[in-house]
C-alpha cells in the first residue's frame, strides 16, 4: 500500500518536472526565434545583439598582446603602462582582469569553466553569477528593448548599458519638470 | 357613413407633412452628419480619413498618413513599470509628447512621473512630480510614472454623458474627439489624475507634428476636448512597441499581449511581484508596476 503511493508520488513528481522544463524550453525558443537553429542545451541558445561597445581602437586585442610583444603574464598586479583609466568597481577585492578576459585567446573572454567566449556572447560571462538578471533579459524583462512586442525585437548587451568595470547605472540629468498650473495673470 | 369615417382618422395633412419633414431631417441628421467613431461605418471613416489627411497635410505641411488600424483579434494590451529601475529621467514624457502630438503651449503632458520617498512607499498624498535635481535617481526617492491605467473597469468612459469615450476590444480607452463636448467629467471620475483637458488651442510647431497618426489616437485636437495616452495605438496596432518603451535607457517599461502565455507581459505577471495603483477602487488597471529584483 505505501509503496504504491509513493510510486504514485513519484510518477506525479516526474510529469510536473517534465513538463516544467518543455515550458522552459518553449520559451527560450520563442524569445530567440530570430537565432541561429537551436542547440542541444536551450540554455546557450545564441541572441542577436548589436557588436559590443569598444572604446576607440582597442580591438581586437591581439594588435598588442600577442605572444611576441606581450607575453600574458597571469600575476593579480595593478595596470600601470597601458588601461590605466579602467577603474574596476566591480566586486575588485576578489577578481582582475584575466577573471573574464581570457589570457590565451586575447581576443575572448571566458567563463569560470574555462570555455572560451567570444565578445558579442558576453552575456554568457554576466551570466554565471547574475543569474536571475539573464534569465530575465532572456525572458525580454530585463533591459531595453525597440522593434515590435509581436515579432522582431533588438536586444541589447548587458555591456551596452552597464560598463563591465563599473556596472552600476549611471545617473542622468532628468528632462525639465512639468509647469505648475498657474493663473495667467500671475 | 361617409363623414364618421373622416372623423376618425385623426392625422390631419398639416401633422402627416411635419411629423414626416421630421422624420426625413432625423434621418438626414443621422445618416449624413455627424458621427461618433465609436459607430461610423467603414466607407463614412475612410472619407473622414481622407479629409483629416488633406486637412492635416495642409496645416502642418508635411505629408501626414491617418490609420484605421482596427483591433488585432486575440489581443488585450497591458503595460507593465519596473519600480526598480525607474530613475525618474522623464525621457519617457519627452517621447510621448512628440509621438502622441501633446499640445507645447499650453503644456499638456500625458505622463506625470511622481517621486516617493523610499521610507513612505506609494503614497500619492506625499509624490512629488515637480522635482528637478541636477541627476536622478536623488537618494531615497523612488519614482512612479503614472498615465491612463487602461483600466478593465474604467470610471472615466462609464460618466461620460455623450458617449465620446469608450473601451476597445483590445482593451485601449479611447476618445473621440469630435464627438467630446469638454464636460470634463471623465476627469473629475478618473482617480489616476490620467485625462487632461486643452485648457487653450494646442499648439504644435509645424515641423514637429507627428505624421504617423491613427484615427483615435494622436490626431491634433481642438480647443476644449479630453485627451489621454491610448497606448501609441498608431504604433502598437502595427505590432510595434510604445514610444515611452523604447525611449527609456533604463528598459523599465514592458508592454505585450496579456491573452498570450509566451508574452514578456504574462512573464510578470507570473514570476515577479506585482503593484496596482490604487487597487482598492476596483478600475482593475490594464498597467501593472513591479519590481524586476
Amino acid at each position: 500500500m505505501l509503496s504504491c503511493a509513493v510510486a504514485v508520488w513519484a510518477a506525479w513528481l516526474l510529469v510536473r518536472d517534465g513538463g516544467a522544463r518543455v515550458a522552459d524550453t518553449v520559451r527560450h525558443q520563442s524569445v530567440t526565434a530570430s537565432a541561429s537553429p537551436p542547440a542541444a542545451a536551450p540554455v546557450q541558445l545564441r541572441v542577436e545583439v548589436p557588436p559590443p561597445p569598444f572604446s576607440e581602437g582597442v580591438f581586437p586585442c591581439s594588435e598588442c598582446h600577442n605572444e611576441v610583444d606581450l607575453p600574458s603574464n597571469p600575476t593579480r598586479r595593478q595596470l600601470v603602462d597601458a588601461h590605466d583609466e579602467i577603474v574596476l568597481k566591480h566586486d575588485e577585492e576578489h577578481r582582475w582582469c584575466l577573471d573574464c578576459h581570457d589570457g590565451k585567446n586575447r581576443d575572448q573572454l571566458h567563463l569560470a569553466s574555462g570555455e572560451v567566449v567570444p565578445f558579442d556572447e558576453s552575456y554568457r560571462v554576466c551570466g554565471q553569477c547574475h543569474g536571475e538578471k539573464y534569465r530575465d533579459w532572456r525572458a525580454g524583462v530585463h533591459g531595453r528593448r525597440i522593434g515590435h512586442w509581436n515579432g522582431a525585437k533588438q536586444y541589447l548587451l548587458c555591456v551596452h548599458c552597464h560598463s563591465p568595470h563599473q556596472p552600476k547605472f549611471k545617473a542622468l540629468a532628468p528632462q525639465p519638470a512639468p509647469r505648475r498650473p498657474m493663473r495667467p495673470d500671475r | 357613413m361617409a363623414k364618421n369615417e373622416t372623423q376618425t382618422s385623426s392625422v390631419t395633412r398639416r401633422q402627416f407633412a411635419s411629423v414626416a419633414a421630421a422624420a426625413a431631417a432625423g434621418f438626414l441628421l443621422t445618416a449624413c452628419g455627424p458621427r461618433r467613431l465609436h459607430e461610423i461605418p467603414r466607407d463614412r471613416l475612410r472619407e473622414a480619413i481622407k479629409e483629416w489627411e488633406r486637412d492635416y497635410s495642409e496645416k502642418y505641411g508635411k505629408a501626414v498618413t491617418v490609420s484605421d488600424a482596427g483591433p488585432m483579434p486575440g489581443v488585450l494590451f497591458a503595460m507593465a513599470l519596473d519600480l526598480s529601475r525607474c530613475n525618474g529621467n522623464r525621457r519617457c514624457v519627452e517621447a510621448c509628447v512628440a509621438e502622441n502630438n501633446q499640445s507645447r503651449e499650453p503644456e499638456v503632458q500625458w505622463i506625470r512621473v511622481l517621486s516617493m520617498d523610499k521610507d513612505k512607499g506609494i503614497d500619492f498624498s506625499d509624490a512629488d512630480p515637480y522635482y528637478e535635481p541636477a541627476e536622478v535617481p536623488e537618494p531615497g526617492r523612488f519614482y512612479v510614472p503614472t498615465a491612463c491605467q487602461q483600466c478593465r473597469n474604467p470610471p472615466c468612459t462609464k460618466v461620460c454623458p455623450v458617449g465620446a469615450t469608450w473601451t476597445e476590444p483590445d482593451g485601449i480607452v479611447v476618445i473621440d474627439y469630435d464627438w467630446c463636448i469638454g464636460c470634463r467629467c471623465c476627469m473629475a471620475a478618473c482617480p489616476y489624475g490620467a485625462r487632461h483637458f486643452n485648457w487653450g488651442v494646442p499648439s504644435i510647431p509645424p515641423g514637429e507634428l507627428n505624421s504617423n497618426i491613427h484615427y483615435l489616437g494622436n490626431r491634433p485636437r481642438p480647443k476644449g476636448v479630453v485627451e489621454k495616452c491610448t497606448f501609441c495605438i498608431q504604433r502598437t496596432r502595427a505590432g510595434r512597441y510604445p514610444a515611452c518603451l523604447e525611449i527609456c535607457p533604463t528598459g523599465a517599461r514592458k508592454f505585450g499581449n496579456m491573452l498570450d502565455p509566451e508574452s514578456e507581459i504574462r512573464y510578470i505577471l507570473e514570476n515577479k511581484r506585482v503593484v496596482l495603483l490604487k487597487q482598492e477602487l476596483n478600475t482593475m488597471p490594464k498597467f501593472f508596476y513591479f519590481y524586476g529584483t
